[in-house]
């Protein structure tokens, strides 16, 4: 039988990768301090960021450049979705309606999701989460709105604009981080005018604004690709 | 016999899970699921290098302070990577979606056989 002589050899190489991955995580010591850079963000970055939570902080300010690209992938994924599920006329065609209380459920709980999704990335910088995180919550809302009624949209212009324009305001912080500093993504308002306090919502620089940018972002284009994954093509008569 | 951890044994095996569906399975949609599995795996064992005993969170509340925190660099890097692949998994589900309108199949063998 082939099939089974296929399954065992893909059984015995997948042994043999696991092994190997096993000696070689062997030779890295769980659970102990092997920190370099890691220290130095943990110690300075209270008072070079404002933010409480380093890891929005490494990822917005140490790597903001990274995240940027990071955003811009996200952009060509979105995009790539678009142009591979493009057709002339495309509509929805879902023909059963959700349940009674799929629908309720959804008209009740819709509001509340979005409201935790802008929770999550305005509190990036002192609590877990951040824009990625928020920007997804948002989406989910609007699958639920996909899935609990048959002819629900988006409002594709507004959607379209709000990102085309918060990824330009993105580059926009960065650039303004150039004038005033002297590098691109410079944090420049913790860095010259140390707003507000440490462990307030006030306070971490430019983290809030950036992430209140990527998590529109990261809603619209979730919410764009889902759009896009829900509708199929029909052979309209034009 | 080598020992490790059980975080890196677990990671290891959804890798393992993850690449098996790759290779064996036929349907298309499965094998996504596989690469999503392996990307969990890829993840979690990021995370798992990362921690160090009995400290918290990289979160410098009270009680938290630069010492008593895990290391914050993967966890940064694992937040990058799983967007990420939620952007490229979404590539590779609307791929399948144009491969099923034109030959009505998800299987790779006769989606190889139909090409010719």
């Amino acid at each position: 039988m082939v099939s089974i002589l296929k399954r065992s050899l893909a059984i015995i190489t997948i042994l043999i990768i696991g092994y190997w991955l096993a000696v070689a995580m062997s030779h890295i010591p769980f659970g102990q301090d092997k920190m370099l850079v890691g220290q130095y963000y943990l110690n300075h970055v209270k008072d070079q960021t404002g933010a409480v939570n380093a890891v929005t902080a490494i990822v917005v300010n140490y790597r903001g450049f990274d995240t940027l690209g990071e955003v811009t992938v996200l952009f060509i994924a979105s995009t790539g979705v678009g142009a591979l599920l493009w057709k002339r006329k495309r509509e929805r065609t879902a023909r059963v309606p959700g349940s009674v209380v799929l629908t309720t459920g959804t008209r009740f709980l819709f509001p509340f999701i979005v409201l935790f999704g802008a929770y999550i990335f305005i509190h990036g910088h002192l609590t877990p989460g951040g824009g990625f995180p928020g920007g997804a919550t948002i989406a989910t809302g609007f699958l639920l709105l996909y899935m609990a009624f048959t002819v629900y949209e988006i409002p594709h212009k507004g959607f379209e604009v709000t990102e085309g324009l918060v990824g330009m305001s993105y580059v926009a912080v960065g650039l303004i981080g150039l004038l005033i500093g002297s590098y691109f993504l410079y944090d420049w308002i913790w860095q010259t005018w140390h707003v507000g306090t440490v462990g307030k919502l006030f306070s971490g620089g430019f983290i809030p604004i950036i992430y209140i940018l990527i998590g529109l972002k990261v809603g619209t284009e979730l919410s764009g690709i889902i759009d896009n994954m829900l509708k199929e093509g029909v052979s309209g008569n034009d | 016999m080598i020992e490790i951890s059980a975080y890196y044994f677990g990671a290891i095996a959804l890798i393992m899970i993850g690449l098996y569906a790759v290779l064996v399975k036929k349907n298309l949609l499965k094998m996504l699921v596989g690469l999503s599995i392996m990307e969990t795996g890829v993840n979690l064992l990021l995370i798992s290098i990362g921690y160090i005993n009995g400290k918290s969170a990289p979160i410098l509340s009270e009680g938290v302070g630069p010492k008593g925190a895990v290391d914050p660099i993967p966890q940064a890097l694992v937040l990058t990577a799983i967007v990420i692949g939620v952007a490229t998994t979404a590539m590779a589900l609307s791929a399948a979606i144009i491969l099923y309108e034109k030959y009505g199949t998800l299987n790779i063998e006769e989606i190889r056989r139909l090409r010719g």
